[in-house]
């Protein structure tokens, strides 16, 4: 009898167990998301947990190192590939995503889930989701909000003795740049100097020759000093505006920072590159995305109060703005689980788990976040990164934008590390190579 | 045993396959077993080469899938060969290519010299020596852009112990006029060894038997290298010359661990060029006619080297 209740009761039990299973295995999905390796990727397998637990969905992750990234995610893109269910793709992938049809159109899906793009900050929805620009067609939802930005070490800003030598020098204060020539004095001051015992220099910038770092970069400078991507009134016109006298100054200004002031062998650096630099001590400034600085405040060398943050500073003219980074959250076209997807980016949306995005280190984007009262207090670098997030521009989103991105990185790097050319020659083959790729595209 | 088991086969094979095997000349047969190599061989040689050949002239761009496909004619062509920055990357490629294989001939001849010499501790060198040719390529060019580093790198120091320069005043990538040398350098390193065990192939397979009768001749050993070695030495020479200069002509994924192409484009070889072209750009139908003339000189150039390689074995 007893043994017979005993039968009754595993196979009840295992009935119950397969019910269960069969029942959640339904809708359960083995979701895969695409996206760079970096810190946040991993804050973001951090949070995905939550998501897992309440949706029953099991989350895979392919992080690519930023330098292949975007080959390796376009690669698959381009070729239909199904090993991404989300993207969190580039800024200037959108236009080629929306208009090959490789991203899913999210209109629909945040009206019936009434998501607002309004909810998040508005450069972001600008730079991360919308195709075409300034319309409301949405392609992605914004994810991880950056912008580059500067690091400066604090602890030797606040010594008295360099304080006082600084200004004897340059007739101001050793404090946070206001503009491009005050952030080059700076540079030029700590250059070569020996503070603890060590040599020094002045600024870890970017130069990267292989994927976009020395266009990341030298936007900073050009953008400040009056550079335009095209005429505002009249798209696609690009003499005079890419190769104005502002962005030829600008242009020259980040050379100059980069023969007078960057550590030795700093001519294919990127953000791995300038974080090393700074956090090893070498450097007094260090250019680079935001998503660094929580890394940077942690850090036990660097961290804390050795370190302050300040977004790009203007150019002669007061004009000011600095390079948009980061990414919007995306579903791709050819993804046989787009259901499920979606379910991630209407968890990921939710004001709470956005809070939560903040705390774990992801930037978020979501209005509710960011102009919270206590936000800008919450970490040292929450106020800069709010400062630079409002004074953003991005590079061209078209579907040729790797065709563009290449052809800059080559002028600049021909003119800032190879010392080839002037700086007009350069903009000027710009507009050149850029008019050849619209002209390909039809633009004219 | 064998008997029996091919009449056990033969036993088993169903009759109506055994009339059709039966009914097969040799030369079907022998075509019949050669077929499958051939099919896979112009699936994935053939096939992608004449695809290739036919987008060349199209405008076609792998990105943009709802564009329409156009027959351009030889424009593709036209434009690569009056692009300046391509001559430039061409440029790139022979000073790179003449330099790697002078240098890696020169010393791995000498080296092969050496270690054919009877000494101890021969085959310790051998191994020690032929090492860096064992290391992938791209583990090559991420270390040597840290002995190339100005502050912390072995290869500025070493310079800097032997002329008195500092250290940190030269960057070897970061310089337009050194980083081609810089390049040069680390391919040397790696593949030297290459050159020394095909040119060490070459020295032992000539017969003792020769110097000797040279020695009863009272050749002098400058004579009899020049009269002997070099020219037994000279096909096997000549062999690792062509693979270099086709492997070189080729060459990816060193430089770009070590430069990226740069400073500038100074360092970007034909094959970086034609990669930004074909999967950073999207240009495919650019890109596949960049291909075909690249195609059309490696085989050009290697054809003629052949011919001269056969002379040489002949005389």
């Amino acid at each position: 009898m007893r043994s017979a209740l005993k039968n009754t009761a595993v196979v009840a039990a295992a009935f119950a167990g397969l019910t269960v299973a069969t029942s959640s295995g339904a809708h359960a999905e083995d979701l895969t998301l695409c996206w760079a390796a970096w810190d946040p990727a991993n804050a973001l397998i951090e949070l995905s947990h939550d998501f897992e637990a309440k949706s029953g969905n099991v989350m895979h992750y392919e992080f690519v190192p930023w330098t292949s990234f975007a080959d390796r995610m376009l690669n698959e893109l381009n070729s239909g590939g199904k090993l991404c269910d989300l993207m969190i793709g580039d800024s200037q992938w959108i236009g080629g995503a929306a208009e090959n049809g490789q991203y899913v159109k999210l209109n629909d899906f945040f009206d019936k889930e009434g998501i607002k793009m309004e909810d998040f900050i508005p450069a972001t929805v600008v730079g991360y989701a919308e195709w075409p620009k300034n319309t409301p067609n949405y392609w992605a939802m914004p994810a991880f909000g950056d912008v580059v930005g500067w690091t400066y070490r604090k602890d030797w800003f606040s010594r008295p003795e360099l304080q006082a030598e600084f200004k004897q020098k340059y007739g101001h204060d050793l404090a946070i740049p206001k503009n491009w020539d005050e952030l080059t004095q700076i540079a030029e001051f700590f250059q070569g100097r020996v503070i603890d015992s060590k040599t020094v220099y002045g600024a870890a910038i970017y130069t990267e020759r292989g994927s976009e770092g020395i266009t990341m970069g030298a936007m900073n400078a050009l953008y400040s000093y009056g550079f335009e991507y095209e005429n505002p009134k009249k798209p696609y016109e690009l003499e005079g505006f890419v190769n104005s006298p502002g962005a030829v100054a600008g242009l020259e200004e980040y050379k100059k920072l980069y023969k007078c002031c960057t550590p030795p062998g700093h001519s294919d650096a990127y953000m791995t590159e300038d974080v090393d630099a700074y956090k090893s001590g070498q450097v007094a400034l260090q250019m680079n995305f935001t998503f660094t600085w929580p890394g940077i405040n942690a850090d036990a060398n660097v961290g804390g109060d050795k370190s302050g943050y300040f977004p790009n500073p203007a150019g002669p003219n007061g004009i000011q703005f600095a390079q948009l980074g980061g990414q919007g959250i995306s579903v791709v076209a050819a993804s046989s689980k787009q259901s499920a997807a979606l379910d991630y980016i209407k968890w990921f949306g939710q004001p709470e788990i956005q809070q939560k995005w903040w705390k774990l280190g992801g930037y978020s984007a979501l209005r509710k976040v960011v102009e919270d009262p206590g936000f800008a207090s919450s970490q040292p670098y929450a106020k800069p990164f709010l400062d630079s997030m409002a004074i953003v521009k991005d590079f061209w989103a078209e579907p040729s934008y790797a065709s563009l991105l290449q052809a800059t990185q080559k002028r600049f790097h021909n003119y800032v590390v190879a010392d080839q050319g002037t700086a007009k020659e350069a903009l000027d083959g710009l507009v050149k190579d850029w008019t050849e790729i619209f002209k390909d595209d039809g633009k004219y | 045993m064998l008997q029996s088991q091919i009449d056990r086969i033969a036993r088993a094979t169903p009759p109506a396959l055994a009339a059709r095997v039966r009914g097969l000349s040799d030369r079907a047969i022998a075509w019949l077993f050669v077929a499958p190599s051939i099919l896979l061989l112009l699936a994935i040689n053939i096939f992608p080469l004449i695809w290739t050949i036919r987008l060349s002239f199209t405008n076609y761009r792998v990105n943009r899938p709802n564009q329409a496909l156009e027959f351009i004619g030889l424009q593709n062509y036209t434009r690569i060969l009056t692009d300046s920055d391509i001559w430039l990357s061409m440029q790139a490629t022979a000073h790179f290519l003449i330099w790697t294989i002078a240098l890696q001939v020169l010393i791995g001849f000498s080296l092969a010299y050496l270690i054919n010499k009877k000494f101890r501790g021969n085959n310790l060198w051998t191994t020690i020596i032929v090492l860096p040719m064992m290391l992938s390529p791209a583990v090559v060019g991420n270390f040597w852009t840290f002995l190339y580093q100005p502050q912390i790198g072995l290869f500025n120091y070493a310079v800097s112990f032997v002329s008195g320069i500092s250290p940190s005043s030269f960057s070897m990538i970061g310089s337009t006029t050194l980083a081609p040398w810089a390049i040069v350098i680390v391919d040397t390193w790696m593949w030297t060894p290459f050159v020394m065990l095909i040119c060490l192939a070459g020295l032992r397979s000539i017969p003792t038997s020769i110097y000797e009768a040279a020695e009863c001749d009272r050749a002098s050993n400058w004579r009899q290298f020049w009269t002997i070695t070099f020219p037994m030495v000279l096909p096997f020479l000549m062999l690792a010359v062509l693979f270099r200069g086709i492997e070189n002509f080729k060459m990816f994924d060193l430089v770009v661990q070590l430069t990226g192409g740069g400073p500038g484009s100074i360092t970007e070889l034909t094959s970086i060029n034609l990669k930004r072209a074909a999967f950073e750009q999207w240009r495919t139908g650019y890109a596949s006619a960049y291909a075909v003339i690249l195609f059309v000189t490696v085989f050009g150039l290697a054809s003629i080297y052949v011919k001269a390689l056969n002379k040489v074995k002949q005389r």
